[in-house]
């Protein structure tokens, strides 16, 4: 298994390498310009000068293998000598730099992080959470209407998209409920709000049961299928059987042997949903406006700022290439019957 | 010369019967068919009854509620509601046909190309692996805000966005199909009636097509059904990022988008787009599903 898993992680360097060259040829080929945004009484020599400085004007495997080096060599050291307080001698080298607000990228994206961990991380958790009981119960009543309930709930939920449902409770809850009901939910997600006592948790809370529900509603109708299909092939196994015949109760039959065994796809399965999570996120950020990375990629989108466009891509390439691997390994540790050797 | 066997007085049920014959069988794919084809027709036949135009601007009699003259309302500018909706329901399914469409030719090229030829397998598939890896809708997003300005000039707003998103979609989604036909592909080279077309010396052009393509048929149509769903979705998120079609040119993400912005005071002009992407993507889904079942051998006639 540990040869196995060196030997993946020794792949995911190609495939990251493949893919940082993908992301970087897509945005650099494209005919925008850097200096488009800023204002027309610029002069074109000093137009020229910033392009320079940009770095924009270097041939394009210069300017690849630097964004490389930025990537992977400097910030890095930079995020260590945060951490631990040491000098590593990054004083004085280029970062990365944003074209629209000229900060360091990383920094920025340090700063939108912990928004959309707090929001996407929370949503998995209680999606999963309530996918989980669903597939069971309704494999074990195969066919009866609470099945057939979550089958159609399930099948509402792939088809209802995020930005479709995330205004439909902010009109339900935020526009039609009245403002000083219990029941009213504020629409938008003030992220500097600070939990310090009772009353500040419980506005955190409120404010988060919109976009926590919207993003759970994807991430239970996908589990919840997949934990019952798993349920429903284990079931009607030889060794169910075998454990009924010897006198198992029917709690420790389903809730043990059967639920052990068939957790190990939906294990897997809930791995390589997290890189997807971030995607939807960042429609859901854009319809309750948290400024988490989501709504960075739009506005960096929106205002050609190529650097963060390229970092951030290929952070969500990471995230993907990264969880596919960690979905392998679990699978193989999982089963036994599974050996990658 | 009267007297027939019975066998043969029958009319020869063909194959396709038989998939519809189950197909009926599943009421939720029937509804399912049925209001997808509604839908269908309803925006393209529904424009030409409607006595309102979608860009007609009509300032006296904006903001409406919904009413008999106008069943969804109007919005700021007065247009009327229902045939923007109808307009943009036109676009949003040809985006989403014609997106699902170049997909499935893709996977299904690479699905068979890797399945029948074996020293094509690895590359394509490391293929599909990397496009798997790729992040699709920030990469979709960055693809559409570079290239609009160039395709916008080449073939006006609309069309250079159609072709535009048409194909970003589509070449980001041929991965599930690529590889659900190479697995039937590569079963199917095991089975003897291919080795009996081979020692009669078809070539491999006509193996591919007379053998392998109306084999794996099945499982391409359903990855159809619910391409049609997922392109459906991804333009509607395009155009509700505002990177989808121009702001006067309406799609059922534009006008959702469009919506939200009169949230608080006419709350239904953003739900009508959103109910029809939704209705469309339920029904397409539900489509898909019984389609899987009829066409699965297994299931079929029990």
């Amino acid at each position: 298994m540990l040869t196995y898993t060196i030997r993946r992680l020794i792949l995911t360097v190609p495939t990251l390498l493949f893919i940082s060259f993908v992301i970087f040829l897509i945005v650099k080929l494209s005919p925008s310009d850097p200096t488009a945004n800023l204002p027309l009484t610029i002069p074109p020599e000093v137009r020229e000068k910033i392009r320079e400085s940009l770095g924009v004007n270097q041939p394009l495997t210069v300017q690849y293998l630097l964004w490389l080096k930025q990537f992977f060599w400097l910030e890095p050291r930079i995020v260590l000598e945060g951490w631990f307080g040491w000098d590593l001698g990054t004083e004085g080298e280029i970062r990365l730099i944003s074209y629209q607000t000229r900060s360091p990228v990383m920094d920025l994206i340090w700063q939108r992080m912990p928004q959309t961990l707090w929001v996407v991380g929370t949503a998995y958790l209680v999606g999963i959470l309530i996918a989980i009981p669903i597939g069971i119960y309704s494999a074990y009543k195969q066919y009866s209407v609470f099945d057939q309930a979550g089958t159609f709930i399930s099948m509402v939920g792939f088809s209802v998209p995020p930005f479709f449902s995330g205004v439909l409770v902010i009109v339900i809850f935020s526009v039609l409920i009245p403002t000083d009901s219990f029941w009213w939910l504020p629409s938008i997600y003030d992220t500097t709000h600070e939990v310090v006592d009772w009353e500040s948790f419980k506005f955190q809370f409120r404010q988060m049961i919109m976009p926590v529900m919207v993003l759970a509603l994807q991430i239970t109708a996908q589990i919840s299928r997949f934990a019952r299909a798993s349920m429903l092939d284990n079931l009607n196994q030889d060794y169910v059987r075998t454990a009924r015949a010897k006198g198992v109760r029917e709690r420790g039959v389903v809730m043990k042997h059967v639920l052990r065994n068939s957790m190990i796809p939906v294990v897997t399965v809930i791995a390589l949903g997290i890189p997807g999570i971030f995607g939807g996120a960042i429609i859901t950020e854009q319809v309750f406006k948290v400024n988490g990375l989501g709504q960075l990629l739009i506005i960096a989108i929106q205002g050609g700022d190529v650097p963060m466009v390229q970092t951030l891509t290929f952070i969500f390439a990471i995230l993907i290439v990264l969880f596919n691997l960690v979905a392998d390994v679990l699978y193989g540790l999982l089963d036994p019957r599974i050996r990658y050797d | 010369m009267t007297d027939m066997t019975p066998e043969l007085e029958k009319p020869a049920r063909s194959q396709w019967w038989d998939v519809w014959a189950q197909f009926r069988t599943h009421k939720g794919a029937l509804v399912g068919a049925f209001v997808f084809f509604l839908i269908l027709f309803g925006v393209l036949i529904g424009p030409f009854l409607w006595p309102y135009d979608a860009t007609t601007i009509d300032i006296r009699s904006r903001n409406q509620g919904p009413s008999w003259g106008h069943p969804m309302g109007t919005d700021q500018l007065g247009r009327d509601t229902l045939a923007r909706v109808m307009i943009g329901g036109r676009v949003s399914l040809a985006v989403g046909l014609t997106a699902m469409f170049i997909a499935l030719i893709l996977g299904t090229l690479i699905g068979v190309l890797a399945g029948f030829f074996k020293w094509l397998d690895g590359v394509l598939m490391r293929l599909t692996d990397l496009f798997l890896a790729l992040p699709l809708l920030p990469l979709l997003l960055v693809i559409i805000m570079l290239f609009r300005e160039t395709l916008s000039a080449r073939f006006g707003p609309e069309g250079g966005i159609f072709i535009l998103m048409v194909f970003a979609i589509g070449i980001t989604s041929w991965m599930q199909t690529a590889r659900i036909v190479r697995g039937d592909v590569l079963s199917l080279k095991e089975r003897e009636f291919m080795l009996a077309a081979r020692s009669i010396g078809t070539p491999n052009g006509r193996m591919m097509s007379r053998h392998i393509l109306p084999n794996v048929l099945s499982p391409i149509m359903v990855s159809a059904t619910l391409g049609i769903a997922t392109a459906i979705i991804t333009e509607s998120a395009l155009s509700f990022l505002g990177l989808g079609f121009p702001p006067d040119f309406p799609t059922w993400g534009r006008l959702l988008r469009d919506g939200t912005d009169f949230l608080q005071q006419y709350p239904e002009r953003a739900i009508w787009p959103g109910l029809m992407i939704s209705l469309t993507v339920l029904s397409v889904n539900y489509m898909g599903d019984g389609l899987r079942d009829a066409l699965d051998p297994r299931i079929r006639g029990r």
